[in-house]
């Protein structure tokens, strides 16, 4: 295609596709559109090659062995990486983001590795799963207004130096560390345990991702109604006892 | 083996009195039918209730993700052609609700029991089924429940050592993979629109290839059984290479799915199929489901749709546009409190139809449908979206919650 101006990957939604997933490429497909992109979107399954030319690459949650399967077959693919080095964007979610760091915890109870894009180790917490809505405040570098979510996880991430938090949580449990802090980035990889439609309830983030692929430092304004609708519902939801 | 011939032992006798009682109570503080709490407090009583109930009875269970309410009912209408049938008919579907459910049933032959996915094999150890029905199983309240594939596991686990004879849907690998430890297996081609909780291997991991309607992996040659019932079109066809056209007064592809599985079912027990299914001609509606209601000049078919499987299979039914589509999602307890699956359903399906969003949930319907690029009017209450509608046909698709609001609004 050669008039494409973006190019959206959406890695293994045969695998990682379980908490709505689809709609982050949805919503960054259309936020595009209606900027008058031309947007390729390449669904990969998990025995197909990933490109690795694209702008932005979206992988997202799913069940313990999937997981496993992914993280396994993203190594022994390489694409991601190479596609990293080339410039690319990367936002992971939930198990994907997990998959983004240095190793998590498998299904079968054993270290896997990762593919080491973010500075993150993955581990299990206890036997309370991490389940509601969250509200947080996203690293101000970034420009961007409160995060919501809805976080469904057992998993632990610590990060290390490189890796900066993506928000810090004043409701709901974010990386389950203790330490308030949700997601992590650096540079062009982002990742969050806000599953599913997290850039549905976040539409400037899902704008960043764009604005990053094109080098842009704006986007011409959309009808943002029913979103600032959903995002203020859901905000007060977050504050309130369940 | 006609009903319960010997008496229940004086505990579980006192066990179904004090059941009956609470239930009574639970029905005059107008909480509901009491199945629940009745079952709960004879349960409680008496551990082994259940499978001594069960005893005398000609059991057939019925789960899955979607349908096992209105297969219920339709397997009970068609057994009903050799005997009497009890059965917990409005999908009271844990152990309690069952329990209750057979107390009724001291005189019948048979019971028809729809059983919770979660206690399918629990069930099925207790009551010593003659056969199971396995309709589907996806992706469904991910909040609270299994992973899907978690409890295909756990089906194939609990239905190993079963002696009954199971029939199961042929065209769903996780169904496929649930059901293929036991050793008497009746495979049905009963369809599966949704696809997207099986494109991984439930055996080995590997990718699913899904070439037309028959599936097979790649890497360790799990495949589609051949099936020996088939929905084909509008017609049964049976393992003789009969063919039998199916008239139900319920719609959509997924009931003459439902249809073509309890035909079998009933064939296990000596009912021929042309038999059984002039008999389930006879259900119009399932607990409210696809009753067509008159309210304020319209008439408003009202149609539940739990998960992504379910609105696929929904969408695929209602009339084409310019129909009339209110849209109802609530995230209460009993619908799971995570909205995340709207994401799952392709609503682009319902671009040309006029659509109204209702439910507490109906802002994350409303960037749903932005997304999705199709018009839509967000309503405050089912009034004020039927009160937009011309007068006529309005087809209501509505989550479980959101689904009993409608009918207490609609006067259902």
């Amino acid at each position: 295609m050669a008039d494409t101006n973006l190019r959206l990957v959406w890695v293994y939604p045969d695998l990682l596709s379980t908490y709505g997933d689809q709609g982050n490429a949805l919503v960054v497909e259309r936020r595009a559109q209606q900027r008058g992109l031309a947007v390729e979107r390449i669904d990969v399954r998990s025995d197909q090659a990933i490109p690795t030319s694209a702008d932005i690459y979206l992988i997202g949650g799913g069940e313990d062995r999937p997981q496993r399967l992914a993280a396994e077959r993203l190594r022994r693919d390489g694409g991601l990486n190479r596609a990293v080095d080339n410039g690319a964007i990367i936002f992971s979610v939930c198990a994907g983001y997990q998959i983004m760091g240095h190793e998590f915890v498998n299904d079968l109870g054993e270290r896997e590795a990762g593919l080491g894009l973010l500075d993150v180790t993955s581990g299990r917490g206890g036997a309370e799963r991490c389940v509601g809505d969250v509200l947080g405040d996203i690293d101000s570098r970034l420009g961007l207004p409160q995060l919501t979510g809805f976080e469904n996880h057992q998993g632990v991430t610590q990060l290390g130096p490189t890796a900066q938090p993506l928000a810090r949580v004043r409701f709901g449990h974010g990386n389950g560390t203790g330490d308030g802090t949700e997601g992590a980035w650096n540079d062009t990889v982002f990742g969050t345990y806000m599953h599913g439609p997290v850039l549905a309830r976040n539409p400037l983030i899902a704008d960043l991702l764009i604005k990053f692929a094109l080098d842009v430092n704006a986007l011409p304004a959309v009808d943002d109604r029913w979103y600032e609708a959903l995002r203020a519902e859901r905000i007060a939801a977050a504050t309130q006892p369940a | 083996m006609a009903g319960n011939t010997e008496p229940l032992s004086p505990r579980s006798k006192l066990a179904v009195t004090a059941g009956r009682a609470a239930a009574a109570v639970s029905r005059a503080a107008g909480r509901g039918s009491g199945s629940v709490i009745g079952g709960k407090v004879a349960l409680r009583l008496d551990p082994d209730l259940l499978a001594r109930l069960a005893q005398h009875l000609d059991v057939v269970l019925v789960s899955a993700t979607n349908g096992k309410t209105t297969t219920t009912r339709l397997i009970a209408e068609a057994l009903r052609a050799n005997g009497g049938v009890v059965s917990n008919a409005l999908g009271a579907n844990m152990p309690a609700g069952i329990t209750s459910a057979l107390a009724g049933g001291s005189d019948s032959q048979y019971a028809v029991i729809e059983v919770d996915e979660k206690y399918l094999a629990g069930v099925a150890r207790d009551v010593t089924p003659k056969a199971i029905a396995l309709l589907n199983l996806s992706r469904d309240q991910l909040d609270r429940a299994a992973e899907t594939r978690m409890l295909a596991e756990h089906w194939r686990e609990g239905l190993s050592s079963s002696k009954a004879t199971i029939i199961a849907n042929a065209d769903d690998p996780l169904v496929v993979w649930a059901a293929s430890s036991s050793p008497n297996v009746v495979w049905v081609a009963a369809g599966q629109e949704w696809k997207d909780d099986a494109w991984s291997c439930p055996s080995c991991g590997g990718v699913l290839q899904r070439p037309g309607d028959d599936w097979v992996c790649g890497d360790c040659g799990f495949r589609r059984p051949v099936p020996s019932w088939a929905l084909h079109g509008d017609y049964v066809l049976d393992p003789h290479g009969s063919s039998w056209p199916i008239q139900l007064q319920l719609p959509g592809r997924a009931n003459k799915a439902n249809a073509t599985t309890s035909a079998a079912v009933a064939a296990s027990f000596g009912v021929a199929p042309q038999v059984a299914l002039q008999r389930m001609y006879t259900v119009a509606a399932v607990a409210g489901r696809y009753d067509v209601v008159a309210y304020e000049n319209r008439d408003i078919r009202l149609l539940l749709a739990k998960n992504p499987a379910g609105w696929l299979e929904t969408f695929s039914l209602i009339d084409p546009p310019p129909a009339p589509v209110i849209l109802a999602v609530n995230a209460r307890g009993a619908d799971g409190t995570d909205t995340s699956w709207l994401w799952d359903v392709d609503y682009s399906r319902l671009a040309g139809h006029p659509i109204r969003v209702i439910g507490d949930r109906r802002l994350d319907l409303a960037v749903r449908l932005e997304v999705a690029g199709v018009d839509f009017q967000v309503c405050g209450s089912a009034q004020e979206a039927v009160a937009t509608c011309p007068p006529g046909r309005i087809e209501a698709i509505a989550n479980y919650t959101a689904f009993q609001d409608l009918r207490r609004v609609v006067g259902n």
